[in-house]
């Protein structure tokens, strides 16, 4: 049953703020979502404040120099710092997407708000735990299913084909997607999320892939895909620019393709 | 505690094999409701304010009667399925099964009633 209250152990608390940088003229106040499994404690709400005139233009670069100059126990994933690993999703000003790609002067309002990817287990601090959001990127079976035998060079695709795979191939599996849409935070366990769907249509749609059956068979379910139910949130969130709800209604009129 | 993989807890019992039926209705009712809800209104609107002997009268006629009979069966499944799907997303377990089994033995109870009712006019 849907749960409209956080349980005790997870409600937020105010947390600790901490000094204005010396001498500073433009300051900007963040407010960050911490929480050490190892403390016991509730998860509060750190606030730092930057020196504006010293930091970068995203809102990684603020991460970054708040962990290296104020806090270093400030957790978070990061690693290309250019929007294609997709480790830095995060939740800021309220919608999810990469800090790194995210410039600070597209957040409304003088504070720079930043939480972990809503509904999803944290690990620590700005961590989500996507255990489960990888395995079920697994499931699709995210590779080319052949039965013809290799052909000596390479499986050949025309450039109209390939075309097909454009605002698909580019998905970066940072889970802002699934991660925003009320059906996932609902039934995440059995639905499969718009990036895996996205992905799954990847491979449905790939020309040279002989499994597209097995595949529609696999996602014809009334909680691996029919969950969908065009909120559109990961279209609207998309880091990347991606349409993964457009893909899920492809994949839907495959299925009636099959039927009707 | 359950030793299960991940790959495992993603698979779980695997694909059901159903629900396009139901989504490809969906379709179907959506497209025939954005036809008869129209006519509905403009039929039920005509009769509505009259004296009894007169909307008798009206609902006697083969048109308005085929429209409110045909838009109170299209209409309740449209929304006992929408119902229901809600109920799939929100609510799990013993209590969704049985709220899901309720929500269609209601629109059932709708139609019969409606159907009897506009029979009972129409006759």
């Amino acid at each position: 049953m849907v749960e409209f209250t956080l349980p005790k152990n997870s409600r937020i608390r105010t947390g600790k703020t901490w000094p204005k940088p010396e001498g500073a003229k433009n300051v900007r106040k963040f407010q960050i979502y911490r929480w050490n499994p190892d403390d016991g404690e509730n998860p509060r709400v750190d606030t730092y404040f930057l020196d504006m005139d010293k930091c970068g233009p995203m809102v990684l670069d603020a991460l970054i120099k708040i962990k290296n100059e104020i806090d270093p126990t400030l957790t978070f994933r990061r690693s290309c710092r250019e929007g294609i690993c997709g480790s830095c999703a995060m939740n800021i000003d309220g919608a999810n997407t990469l800090a790194c790609i995210f410039g600070l002067d597209e957040v409304k309002g003088d504070t720079v708000k930043i939480y972990p990817l809503p509904h999803m287990p944290v690990v620590k601090d700005l961590i989500p735990d996507l255990t489960h959001f990888y395995a079920q990127h697994a499931s699709i079976m995210p590779w080319l299913e052949t039965k013809t035998n290799r052909p000596a060079k390479e499986w050949k695709q025309s450039i109209e084909d390939r075309k097909k795979l454009d605002g698909l191939y580019e998905c970066v599996m940072c889970a802002s997607c699934s991660t925003s849409c009320p059906s996932y935070w609902w039934n995440g366990d059995r639905y499969l999320g718009p990036a895996a769907l996205l992905h799954a249509y990847r491979w449905i749609i790939d020309s040279r892939d002989e499994a597209t059956g097995e595949r529609l068979d696999e996602l014809e379910d009334p909680f691996k895909l029919y969950r969908c139910h065009t909120i559109m949130n990961c279209a609207k969130t998309c880091p990347k620019g991606l349409n993964p709800a457009k893909a899920i209604a492809e994949i839907k009129k495959m299925m009636v393709e099959r039927v009707a | 505690m359950r030793f299960l993989t991940d790959r495992k807890r993603a698979q779980g019992l695997g694909s059901a094999r159903t629900g396009t039926h139901e989504h490809w209705q969906m379709m179907i009712s959506s497209a025939a409701l954005v036809v008869l809800v129209p006519l509905f209104i403009f039929t039920f609107g005509s009769a509505l304010g009259g004296t009894y002997e007169e909307v008798i009268a009206y609902y006697s006629r083969p048109f308005p009667a085929v429209i409110a009979a045909l838009t109170l069966v299209v209409g309740v499944l449209h929304m006992m399925h929408e119902v229901q799907d809600a109920i799939v997303d929100y609510v799990h377990g013993v209590a969704g099964k049985m709220a899901f089994v309720a929500a269609g033995a209601v629109a059932w109870v709708i139609i019969a009633t409606g159907l009897f009712a506009l029979v009972k006019l129409a006759l």
